[in-house]
């Protein structure tokens, strides 16, 4: 057959590099620095490049959802793309929790997955899975490179993909003999993608509404989310919230995006969230939500979500917009050009804002305030049990005091709860927890990630001893690479927020919610070369908490609490925000559960 | 209690990379969000540059229809989403194969009535004839119902492809 295309242009076959070498250049053209990861026969052609190359350090897990996690940690600790390489099949499987946790949470991850040689792909080989197939619902997008030639360009444009628009996960899937094989190599492409092009600048029309829409506003609340921490938007957030002294609120992804301690802030909202946030959100008459997503853990019952107010929302994402809540102005954009927008059409625009009103206003969210909902009692007596509220109140304070840098990861649970409602944050980028997906086994590979990118900062996973099992092996990986990550555990022997609802929900039935046969933490630390301590009463827990932060070495602090403290306040699932329970000590009416909010998760 | 909102259907084509998965791509993301697909066709479109239509016939809420057309868009290799229903009028046709088996008064009763539907005969037997026809959804509905009591037997049809009045181009 006779070539009648225009060849592309290959280099003459000197120039050319191994396909693992190719894929490594361009890796270090997109800055990349550390990779996540865990060998296998299909990926050995890239280990063998690593090897003889000192630019990209490689980071080895000890299981494949935990690479994903580290990276996750790494990527939103430093804004950056996270990077992780895994084998084909059980490496491919064993991370697709991961690849769909950083797909609920707008995480930008680069996935590089071993794949069968191409002419065995299809015919059940050793350890062959359909990656691409298994994998389509768990990210942004995903790639099979077939040909060597598109190797660098497949590389560059997972790249662009991972990190633009609402990021995520991408997955790169590598057939053993691409990577064997010649490939040319290609710069990063200075043309746009062919099709991938989401739109950053808002419509200016929809600026100008929103904006008189807010200059008349009685009862305003501005609602963040993990979008402004995503576009870099949090300095732009606090100026705008600030200038237009409205109150505000974030999801558990948003925080840290508006400084924790201004007065102006009231706490976080949903399900979990204060009284005052989610008091605000139903009766607030203007809602500006900038890169949320009106999640069913915010808005509770849909019907009875904020009645009768006009709601504006930000969003990069089209397919956010009016996806749960019918919203009244939308705004296409990155939340950072958005809110500077904002900014300059607020100052430009004619009308005062009604601040009488808007001061009736804070009136009002100061007797909500008053409530005080996330008041609990410790008592202080020598042998009295850790109220776990308490114990991260003291976590937040003690670092607070000793000023140095701290980063927060979580796991999934009450702990995590009680992170987000005592722990404060005042920068973005220091909150790692997992919102979406809500996976168990998140926190400590995720803190992980992150001491690899800060490691002078100190790292600590809040966790619960049932979620730390999911993926205490990366104690391991802390020890290999002498990372001091501290493990926090509230230890309540149960499962305590499964405990929680079967309380209120199951007539007290706690079915399988007790963690049966732990294992001792302090041993377990110390058989991971790492360091182990236990605080068992309230007199103790200072002295734990200093030891902690004072260690060179990875610490798991088993920190004993109250077994039986539940989560308030609590939005019950189906439940309006102003059916609120609030815990005890607030003399208040519980919400009933209703069957609909029974089927809820 | 809020009465549910009325269904309605639209005819959307989506104009993609030609690359592979791209179709499951599309089918997962109906699949997994519970869109439904009433009819889907898929064809490459030779316009140099590698693309494929898709043509989509759906049906949903207004707000579910939206969404659609926004989660298509935001596929990584979708250049271009049109929903035809709603952006102007639009010609909507698709082809059937229609094979019936029948004897006597049936089989001339079914010819007739084909003649009347202006479809062709394409293969015919003593026992059997397979028709072509072309046409809009209801029309060949229409004309499939007819046979039925004819001796319909079997009948394969393409899907909707569709494409706007006028000028106006996806
Ligand atoms: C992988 C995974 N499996 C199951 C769940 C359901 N789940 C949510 S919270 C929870 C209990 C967590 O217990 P623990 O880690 O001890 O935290 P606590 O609630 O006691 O603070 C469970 C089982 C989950 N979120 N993730």
């Amino acid at each position: 057959m006779s070539q009648t295309l225009a060849a592309p242009a290959i280099p003459p076959a000197a120039d050319l590099q191994s396909g693992a070498e190719v894929l490594l250049r361009a890796l270090k053209d997109q800055g990349v620095e550390v990779i996540f990861g865990y060998p296998g026969g299909s990926v050995l052609p890239i280990y063998d490049a690593i090897f003889q190359q000192n630019a990209i350090r490689h980071i080895l897990v000890r299981h494949e959802q935990a690479a994903v996690h580290a990276a996750e940690g790494y990527a939103r600790s430093t804004g950056k793309v996270g990077v992780v390489l895994v084998t084909s099949g059980p490496g491919a499987t064993n991370a697709v929790t991961g690849l769909v946790d950083a797909l609920m949470d707008s995480i930008p991850v680069v996935c590089l997955t071993g794949q069968v040689p191409t002419h065995l792909i299809g015919n059940d080989a050793f350890q062959e899975a359909d990656t691409t197939g298994i994998t389509r619902p768990a990210t942004k997008h995903n790639y099979l490179v077939k040909k060597s030639e598109d190797l660098a360009r497949i590389v560059h444009e997972a790249f662009y993909v991972a990190r633009s628009g609402r990021p995520g996960p991408v997955v790169i899937d590598l057939p053993k003999d691409i990577l064997i094989g010649k490939a040319p190599y290609q710069a990063i492409p200075e043309t746009p993608h062919r099709s991938y092009r989401p739109a950053t600048d808002p419509d200016p029309a929809q600026i100008a509404r929103a904006v008189a829409a807010m200059k008349a506003a009685k009862r305003p609340i501005v609602y963040f989310g993990g979008g402004v921490i995503n576009a870099g938007a949090a300095g732009a957030l606090t100026r705008f919230v600030r200038k237009t002294g409205f109150p505000c609120t974030g999801t558990l992804m948003g925080l840290g995006a508006y400084p924790s301690n201004d007065p102006q802030f009231l706490g976080m909202l949903g399900m979990h969230g204060t009284y005052e946030a989610n008091l605000s959100m139903h009766g607030c008459d203007v809602m500006l939500n900038v890169g949320a997503r009106f999640d069913d853990r915010v808005t509770g019952r849909l019907n009875a979500f904020s009645p009768g107010s006009t709601k504006i929302h930000v969003d990069i994402d089209p397919s956010s917009i009016n996806k749960n809540v019918r919203v009244d102005i939308p705004v296409i954009g990155d939340a950072g050009v958005v809110l500077e927008a904002l900014i300059a059409a607020w100052d430009a625009h004619p009308a005062p804002s009604d601040t009488q009103s808007v001061a009736a206003w804070w009136r009002q969210i100061a007797e909500w305030r008053g409530i005080d909902c996330l008041k609990f009692t410790q008592t202080q007596g020598r042998g009295d049990t850790i109220k776990p509220q308490y114990a991260v109140q003291r976590l937040y304070d003690i670092t607070r005091e000793l000023g140095r840098e701290t980063f927060i990861s979580t796991e999934v649970g009450q702990h995590q709860m009680w992170a987000a409602q005592y722990f404060r944050f005042d920068q973005p980028n220091h909150w790692m927890t997992s919102g979406g997906l809500g996976t168990m086994g998140y926190g400590l590979p995720a803190a992980m990630g992150v001491q690899i990118a800060h490691p002078d900062a100190l790292v600590i996973d809040i966790a619960g001893e049932a979620s730390i099992l999911m993926n205490i092996q990366e104690m391991a990986t802390l020890a290999q690479y002498r990372l001091p990550v501290k493990v926090f555990i509230l230890n309540n022997q149960y499962m305590g927020m499964v405990r929680q609802w079967q309380e209120l929900l199951h007539g007290g039935r706690y079915s399988e919610s007790y963690s049966e046969a732990l294992p001792d933490f302090v041993r377990l630390a110390e058989a991971f070369h790492g360091v182990g301590m236990r605080a068992e009463s309230v007199d103790q827990l200072d002295d734990v908490i200093r030891a902690m932060i004072a260690s060179p070495k990875a610490v798991i602090a088993d920190i004993c609490v109250d077994q039986k403290e539940n989560c308030f306040p609590m939005i019950p699932s189906g439940a309006a925000h102003n059916e609120m329970i609030l815990g005890a000590g607030h003399n208040q009416r519980a919400a009933s559960i209703t069957d609909e909010g029974l089927v809820l998760v | 209690m809020t009465t549910p909102a009325p269904n309605t259907s639209a005819t959307i084509s989506v104009l993609v990379e030609n690359e592979a998965g791209v179709l499951a791509r599309v089918i997962g993301l109906f699949s997994g969000r519970g869109y439904n697909i009433d009819s889907l066709t898929v064809a490459p479109v030779d316009d140099g540059r590698g693309r494929s239509r898709i043509n989509i016939v759906t049906s949903g809420t207004e707000m579910v229809i939206e969404q659609i057309k926004a989660q298509l868009d935001r596929l990584v290799p979708v250049h271009r989403v049109s929903d035809l229903t709603r952006e102007g009028p639009h010609i909507a046709r698709e082809m059937a194969l229609i094979k019936v088996c029948s004897t006597g008064n049936d089989r001339a009763e079914a010819l007739r009535l084909a003649d009347a539907f202006r479809a062709r005969v394409v293969d015919a037997t003593t026992g059997s004839f397979v028709f072509e026809m072309t046409g809009s959804t209801e029309k060949l509905d229409a004309f499939v119902e007819l046979m039925r009591p004819l001796g319909l037997a079997e009948v394969s049809r393409t899907g909707v492809a569709a494409i706007a009045r006028g000028t106006r181009v996806i």
